[in-house]
């Protein structure tokens, strides 16, 4: 048992043991307090229901690694899913085919990218904050939408589609195959690539990072186009999902993103942070979620607990970063 | 002329920008400029202007706040069941509580901000959903309509008749937004705290290291806040005459965006009253124009989303199209 937590340290860091002893501690309090915890029913609702939250965070993570903060992300995934819905819609809704769902597809993670695009222009080259900048962007996206939708929500897809939101295969759920590739390929992006490397420098101090040669205008834009496009891939997972597109779709997940990337270690200032933590602190958030449901809480009691949750996690942050609580390294 | 062009360019900008949108009005619809257009557009946006000068102190302080609209309603819910304990209450009694009241939930924010070192838009946006959360949780979504008469009644500061027979009048809002404004130009632009305040939000090591204490500067910027806050919830009930838990979320990122586009800086260290001011009447004049152009409603949202974005690009441009170098990315 001391070697598994000795390898676990050596490999992943002290965050990824601290996770685990968090997400072994809500199974058990929660298993222990309601037979319907640990049941197939309620694994399997879990799974469908975390890789649109999953997607998400993943599209929050890069923007915050660098410091910023991109709060257009719900509004982006929505607008994403709209461009499929229409595009569908064009060739017949439930009739169309697998040909228009591929153009489908390719035009909405387009949107994102531009979308995506467009803030990282006006954060890198203009000198705009983020917080600002991703603000009017969702400002505006949702008055977009709105507007394109008269408010109302689109329905009426051909069949073949929900598998994507549905579906199995070899009994993992296809949502949560979808997320794991998305995070799997973030990871590699994130910890192995010059690209990568660069936003983790980034982070830390733009200045160096630009004296150093890095183009770091560029890296910036790049961080939100990517945000964009993993947007577009969770707007389309909730498409599938709930088969229909409507503004507002996921409002209420803006705040469980932040949270989940700064429970999984994520510093607020930028520069690090890793994704496998945030992965498994999205389980657990997830977990406390469903057994919240389970025990039939109220929806704004959620909302008000993960708020409180959210102060939370950033004291104890703060109070094992000042006290030391956990030996010497910062988990970078 | 030639310093104010100076030393406030953002304020000069607007103005112009604020100029060309009124002729442009006046020329394209008969409505615009009327006096009752003008008093409406006081009465409908005294709350927010209230809410505005009190985020303006937090910018300046390098803050940014989000949870006020909702602790605005918080408050209400609060103060009204004060008043019931208190057999009634009065307009003194309101301006009191409301003022008390707001500005301790704008300490909760200080206090997590300054002692535990934690980003204020993460501060805020945690408060946000735990405000609205427990207010929902402990009020079931449940509406308000027995209020006291002193609360609701409408009270008419200046009133004139129109041609046409109708009467363009101004309300107690409006009055209180003037004397709310008034307040913060003297905090901010005739104190020492208020020099503090600045310089605080500029360089808070820079102010630290000269002697200013950080922690009253948070306290104060954010008291200050939830104090407008809670004001902006009490007129807001004078004007609607109910208390809905719902009915002001959502209307922070609104406010935020005017009062950025009012010339303060996210950051800190920026940012006037004046500007402040102009910036709201920018966005209520741009809805009220797009309204009185028979536009769809659905597209306002869109229409000043855009703006604001627009807004935001071009405010780190120099007036000789230099690019100015900024300070925080």
């Amino acid at each position: 048992m001391g070697n598994l937590f000795q390898s676990i340290r050596n490999k992943f860091g002290n965050e990824v043991l601290g996770l685990i002893v968090i997400l072994f501690l809500v199974v058990v309090l929660f298993s222990s307090t309601n037979s319907q915890f640990l049941t197939a029913a309620n694994f399997n609702s879990m799974s469908f229901q975390l890789p649109v939250l999953g997607l998400l965070t993943l599209a929050m993570l890069a923007p915050l690694l660098s410091a910023g903060l991109n709060l257009a992300i719900i509004y982006q995934a929505n607008l994403c899913g709209l461009t499929l819905a229409w595009v569908l819609n064009m060739d017949g809704g439930v009739d169309a085919s697998i040909t228009t769902f591929i153009i489908g597809v390719g035009a909405s993670i387009l949107v994102g990218a531009i979308t995506g695009l467009i803030m990282g222009v006006v954060i890198s080259y203009i000198g705009a904050h983020p917080i600002l900048v991703s603000l009017a962007m969702m400002i505006f996206l949702r008055g977009l939408g709105v507007f394109l939708t008269n408010g109302g929500d689109i329905s009426g897809f051909p069949e073949f589609m929900a598998p994507i939101g549905h579906g199995f295969i070899l009994g993992i759920p296809i949502p949560l195959i979808i997320f794991f590739l998305v995070a799997f390929v973030w990871n590699i992006v994130l910890n192995s690539t010059r690209h990568g490397f660069s936003i983790y420098m980034l982070g830390s101090n733009i200045e160096a990072t630009d004296f150093a040669g890095v183009h770091t205008k560029r890296t910036l834009t790049l961080i939100y186009v990517f945000s964009g496009v993993i947007c577009a891939i969770a707007g389309i997972l909730m498409l599938t999902r709930f088969n229909s597109v409507r503004v507002g779709h996921g409002e209420a997940l803006l705040l469980v993103t932040v949270l989940a990337c700064f429970l999984g270690g994520v510093d607020p200032f930028g520069g690090f942070g890793r994704v496998v933590p945030v992965v498994i602190s999205l389980i657990i958030l997830q977990m406390i979620a469903s057994g919240l449901n389970l025990f039939g809480a109220s929806q704004h009691l959620s909302t008000a607990v993960w708020g409180l949750s959210l102060i939370a996690v950033m004291m104890a942050r703060f109070i094992i970063l000042k006290y030391k609580v956990f030996s010497s390294d910062k988990g970078g | 002329m030639d310093r104010f062009i100076k030393n406030y360019q953002t304020e000069f900008r607007l103005i112009i920008v604020l100029l060309c949108m009124c002729s442009f009005l006046t020329i394209y619809t008969d409505t615009f400029f009327t006096l009752n257009n003008f008093t409406n557009l006081l009465n409908n946006n005294a709350v927010n202007l209230i809410w505005a000068f009190g985020l303006l102190v937090v910018l300046i302080a390098g803050g940014i706040d989000i949870s006020f609209a909702v602790a605005a309603s918080v408050v209400q819910y609060i103060a009204f069941y004060v008043f019931d304990y208190f057999g009634g209450g009065n307009w003194a009694l309101g301006f009191f509580v409301s003022f008390i009241l707001g500005s301790m939930l704008g300490f909760i924010n200080a206090y997590l901000i300054h002692y535990f070192k934690i980003i204020s838009i993460v501060v805020t946006i945690s408060t946000f959903n735990a405000f609205f959360g427990l207010l929902m949780f402990f009020t079931s979504g449940r509406y308000i309509y027995n209020l006291p008469d002193w609360w609701v009644d409408r009270i008419i500061i200046a009133e004139r008749k129109m041609a046409n027979g109708s009467w363009a009048e101004l309300t107690f809002p409006v009055a209180v937004m003037f004397v709310v404004m008034f307040a913060t130009y003297i905090l901010i632009n005739k104190t020492s705290t208020g020099r503090q305040l600045y310089a605080f939000g500029d360089n808070p090591e820079g102010a630290r290291r000269s002697g200013i204490n950080i922690a009253l500067m948070q306290f104060i910027a954010f008291g200050w806040m939830g104090a407008m806050a809670g004001i902006a919830g009490l007129m807001q009930v004078n004007i609607v005459k109910e208390v809905v838990p719902m009915a002001l979320y959502g209307r922070e990122l609104e406010v935020l965006a005017a009062v950025v586009l009012g010339g303060a800086r996210l950051g800190g260290g920026r940012g006037s009253v004046l500007g402040c001011f102009l910036g709201v009447f920018i966005v209520a004049i741009t809805q009220n124009g797009l309204n009185l152009m028979g536009v769809t409603p659905y597209a306002f949202k869109m229409v000043i989303g855009f703006i604001i974005l627009i807004a935001i690009s071009t405010s780190n441009i120099n007036f000789n199209f230099k690019i100015l170098k900024s300070k925080e990315i």
